[in-house]
């Protein structure tokens, strides 16, 4: 293991955190939260002398990393990152206690979007904006952010981007990782740009327009009402159920249309079942909900809106999803375990994983009625490797362990089967609300701090795809003798 | 600056230097092979695009963007292959095509209007060109090392001061005053530090020297410094590779006597046919028994050319033991090179740093495609110093002033220039003129064109 080159590089994701959280203390002098201001320059001082402290002392001379180094250093940083992000909320006070400032940071930079604030509107506006600017930064990745800004010449970058980005195939689209990752955020951010535009002329005020377009993008879902976004006119429900579904899809598309290869978009298989996927939840819970209504326009923006916001794991909501009828809420639980597409923002099991998987259980079955056929998995016009396919369903092996393990970690809370349910899914899926004692209407503050911490560590555990922390917390990781 | 766009087809050993050298230059490079592994750990390792498919196929080279690059190489095995491949990327409109064409049928006069039909900037021989290095080290037996510039006329060689040579503990000012020959010492590599020196800089056992001079006047110095030694007559070569193939016949040429040991028969056969006059034996060279009863004691040189690196150490090392004057090995893993060097094997030649140190001033040339050409590059001292030669062109700032009104960059120096065939150790005296051959060291200083030289 080149600890250095870990340590290094998670100083240098604390240093640019600190660099970051200079962006709240702003916002604070310009709505004139004194206490907010002191906070968030105290937050940024700690994470700048621990971040130049790494970065000094572990410089490494043998620039090289691998697959391990990679895991770890992501895994680290995600760490780090969250607790020295959560020290503006303690300082100023709005969230005084260490768990609850510790998750609801997590819950940002993972864009979870679950809020254990009882009154989001009594809190800070610079709070409010560090919530939210967390989910923008998270949803793509700091260390993608990081090697977008610093020039690198150390070998092996790749893997570190593998370990951050979702997805079973993670491929670059341009032959520098650096110049990727700026592509990445150029696309990001112009999205999001244009988002916070949409939203403005609609008539929302621009910092709620600009809160509400970072929460969208990052997929993330913290909002600054306490009743969600249902006071939002219709005209902004629709821009925000658009660019939900927008950063749902793998961003490797928008590269595509950028370089004007339309074809290869109109054949991405993904991006197909993605949308029929849409469709097919949209149309059945209109119907579904429809006598609730009454009238067809509104079952139909209620109804895109909840499976947008929940199947891309945003978690943003207009309407109490908890009252609908029981085919509606089994329909969103199982978009939640589904999510977005592999290489966007979203969380999940995601819909390239099961795609693949749908088409190994067809090869499966094919394979025991004629064992001797030979076979490949096709994807986006070509074989997925053995490797992959294995890789796939090793993750949903490991992906059922984990959820199943924080569901009974969760179950020693006095709540009925489908609050813990679906705090345990929505939490490690990145949603956000559940049913029941989670939903949109309530929040997370009713759970004690170690479910707390339980259901944070499974936030860092979904955004990161498991691998990376399970590798980062194992003793062989760490040893010196097997390395 | 500009970006070069690249791609590499092939990714075996010389594939990967290359690609290796290239993405550490900054250009953006894309690998293609057939094999999925072989382009995965390339993009793992380096930071390149990796495309999995045969470089003869229309939709790869399409994908990995031949249509748009500016230099395409091709180094697969199979010299058909490469020039086919190369041909079609150039159709597809790559600007620059390289390939690996190393079948000595294809390396005779025909070359050149198969390169032109091909439409092919350059074909490049790793075999050939090690073998090249291999008899320029072995033509001066007491350096490790020598790199040639406009065609011969002047040479950089590099020398290892030994522990009780007289070089030990001189300063430059006196080593210059007590060899009379015109020569420069460039460069200087202590323990893991490369310096350039000045004329205080005391020399110690240990250090490895790049001294240039004209072939003339290293001949001199070598002389000189009691370092010719008996020039090789007679040569032993192990392995009936390609190389060793190039090697004899220019050893023969120049009227050595060659034997080769292999245990293949037939390549054996084969090396009778066309090279007259050598002397093949066939045996297990990596038995010692064999290479006794071949006379390895009486024999002047001794070069290891098999494909495996360890095999080719060891044996460079049993003769070492034998008493053998000059012993080169041919040693592909850089890694190998370094640990070869500890154990005492000073001349190694390996054909993926010949490779990529061409490819890598191809395309610093097609950076610089306004300025002076940049005729050749060599990396020495384990890449950290670079030496290139420049053909001036055109006025510049560097043009026609005394160089003692030059200010260079720190590490760099103008090692020797070459004006109408006559080598000049520049001294603060001399200018440099349209029209002249210049060769710049630079350590640690990236180089495009010989206008980068001042601050």
């Amino acid at each position: 293991m080149n600890y250095r080159m870990v340590f290094g590089l998670t100083g240098k994701i604390i240093t640019t955190e600190a660099a970051l959280l200079l962006l709240p203390a702003i916002i604070a002098l310009y709505f004139g939260e004194t206490k907010s201001l002191f906070a968030y320059l105290i937050a940024a001082a700690i994470a700048a002398v621990i971040g130049l402290f790494l970065v000094l002392c572990f410089k490494a001379k043998n620039k090289e990393i691998y697959a391990g180094e990679g895991f770890v250093s992501v895994a680290l940083s995600w760490i780090f990152l969250s607790i020295f992000g959560c020290f503006g909320f303690m300082i100023s006070g709005d969230i005084p206690n260490f768990f609850d400032a510790f998750f609801e940071t997590v819950s940002g930079f993972t864009t979870t979007g679950a809020s254990i604030l009882t009154d989001v509107e009594s809190v800070s506006k610079s709070n409010l904006f560090w919530r939210s600017f967390t989910h923008w930064i998270g949803g793509m990745g700091i260390l993608v952010f990081v090697m977008a800004i610093i020039p690198s010449n150390a070998k092996g970058t790749m893997h570190a981007m593998r370990a951050e980005m979702p997805g079973p195939i993670i491929g670059k689209l341009v032959p520098r990782v650096s110049d990727t990752a700026k592509i990445l955020y150029l696309i990001y951010m112009v999205l999001t740009g244009v988002e916070i535009v949409l939203l403005y002329v609609g008539g929302m005020p621009l910092f709620e327009s600009v809160v509400h377009s970072f929460g969208t993008a990052g997929t993330g879902g913290f909002s600054v009402k306490n009743d969600g976004l249902a006071s939002y006119s219709p005209y902004s429900q629709w821009v925000i159920t658009v660019f939900m579904l927008i950063f749902g899809v793998n961003f490797n598309i928008y590269y595509l249309l950028l370089i004007k290869r339309i074809r290869a978009v109109l054949q991405s298989i993904e991006l197909w079942f993605y949308i029929v996927v849409v469709l097919l939840a949209t149309t059945a819970i209109t119907v579904n909900i429809f006598s609730i209504y009454g009238n067809l326009s509104e079952s139909l923006r209620q109804s895109a809106f909840q499976v947008a916001s929940i199947m891309t794991t945003t978690g943003f909501s207009t309407t109490d999803f908890n009252l609908w009828p029981g085919l509606s809420k089994t329909i969103l639980l199982v978009l939640m375990f589904l999510g977005g597409c592999a290489g966007s923002t979203a969380g999940g099991i995601k819909v390239s994983r099961a795609v693949l998987l749908l088409k190994l259980i067809a090869r499966e079955l094919r394979r025991l009625l004629h064992p001797r056929s030979v076979s490949h998995v096709r994807f986006e016009g070509k074989k997925v490797e053995e490797e992959t396919l294995q890789n796939v369903s090793v993750y949903f092996a490991i992906y059922m362990v984990c959820v199943v393990a924080v569901l009974l970690l969760i179950s020693f809370e006095p709540f009925d089967l489908e609050t813990t349910l679906s705090s345990t899914v929505a939490c490690f899926n990145n949603v956000g609300p559940g049913f029941a004692g989670v939903g949109p209407a309530s929040n997370y503050s009713a759970y004690s701090s170690f479910s707390k911490a339980v259901l944070s560590f499974a936030m860092l555990l979904g955004r990161l795809e498991i691998f990376p922390l399970i590798i980062a917390l194992s003793p062989a990781t760490w040893s010196r003798k097997r390395r | 600056m500009i970006i070069i766009k690249i791609a590499v087809v092939g990714c075996g050993k010389i594939g990967t230097s290359i690609i290796e050298n290239l993405t550490s230059e900054g250009h953006d490079v894309t690998a293609v092979d057939i094999n999925n592994d072989l382009v995965s750990s390339c993009v793992d390792l380096y930071d390149c695009m990796g495309v999995c498919g045969s470089g003869t196929d229309c939709d790869t080279l399409v994908e990995c963007g031949a249509g748009s690059c500016n230099l395409f190489v091709a180094v697969t095995g199979s010299d058909e292959f490469n020039m086919l491949s190369c041909f079609m990327a150039k159709q597809l409109g790559a600007e620059h095509t390289i390939a690996r064409i190393r079948n000595p049928e294809y390396n005779d006069k025909n070359l050149t209007f198969m390169r032109e039909r091909l439409g092919l900037s350059m074909s490049l021989n790793p075999e050939m060109l090690a073998a090249g290095a291999i008899f320029d080290n072995l033509k001066l037996p007491g350096a490790v090392g020598i790199e040639t510039f406009s065609r011969r006329r002047f040479e950089m060689i590099q020398l290892n001061i030994k522990e009780g040579s007289s070089l030990d503990g001189m300063s430059l000012i006196n080593m210059r005053k007590s060899y009379k020959a015109k020569f420069l010492v460039c460069v200087v590599k202590r323990g893991e530090e490369v310096v350039v020196p000045d004329g205080n800089f005391v020399l110690k056992s240990g250090d490895r020297v790049a001294i240039t001079a004209s072939p003339y006047e290293i001949e001199k110095l070598l002389k000189l410094l009691d370092l010719t030694g008996k020039k090789a007559k007679n040569v032993m070569i192990l392995g009936a590779s390609r190389t060793a193939f190039y090697l004899a016949q220019m050893l023969l040429k120049s009227g050595n006597a060659v034997k080769v040991i292999d245990e293949d028969k037939q390549r054996l056969e084969e090396f009778c046919e066309h090279l007259p006059g050598i002397v093949a034996i066939e045996g297990d060279g990596a038995k010692q028994e064999v290479l006794l009863e071949e006379g390895i004691g009486n024999m002047d040189a001794f070069t290891s050319l098999t494909g495996i690196d360890e095999e080719n150490i060891l044996l460079s090392l049993f003769a070492m033991t034998q008493n053998v004057k000059k012993v080169v090995a041919k040693i592909d893993r850089d890694e190998f090179s370094s640990l070869a060097e500890k154990i005492g094997i000073e001349s190694h030649v390996s054909p993926r740093k010949i490779v990529a140190d061409i490819i890598v001033r191809y395309a610093r040339g097609l950076e610089n495609s306004m300025g002076n050409k940049m005729e050749t590059l060599y990396k020495i001292m384990d890449g950290k110093a670079e030496v290139m030669e420049f053909r001036v062109t055109s006025e510049s700032d560097v043009t026609g002033i005394t160089l003692k009104d030059i200010t260079l960059k720190k590490n760099i120096l103008i090692a020797g220039i070459v004006r109408n065939r006559k080598t000049i150790i520049p001294t603060g005296d001399d200018s440099i003129q349209v029209g002249d051959m210049v060769i710049v060291l630079a350590a640690g200083v990236r180089i495009n064109d010989i206008t980068d030289i001042i601050k």
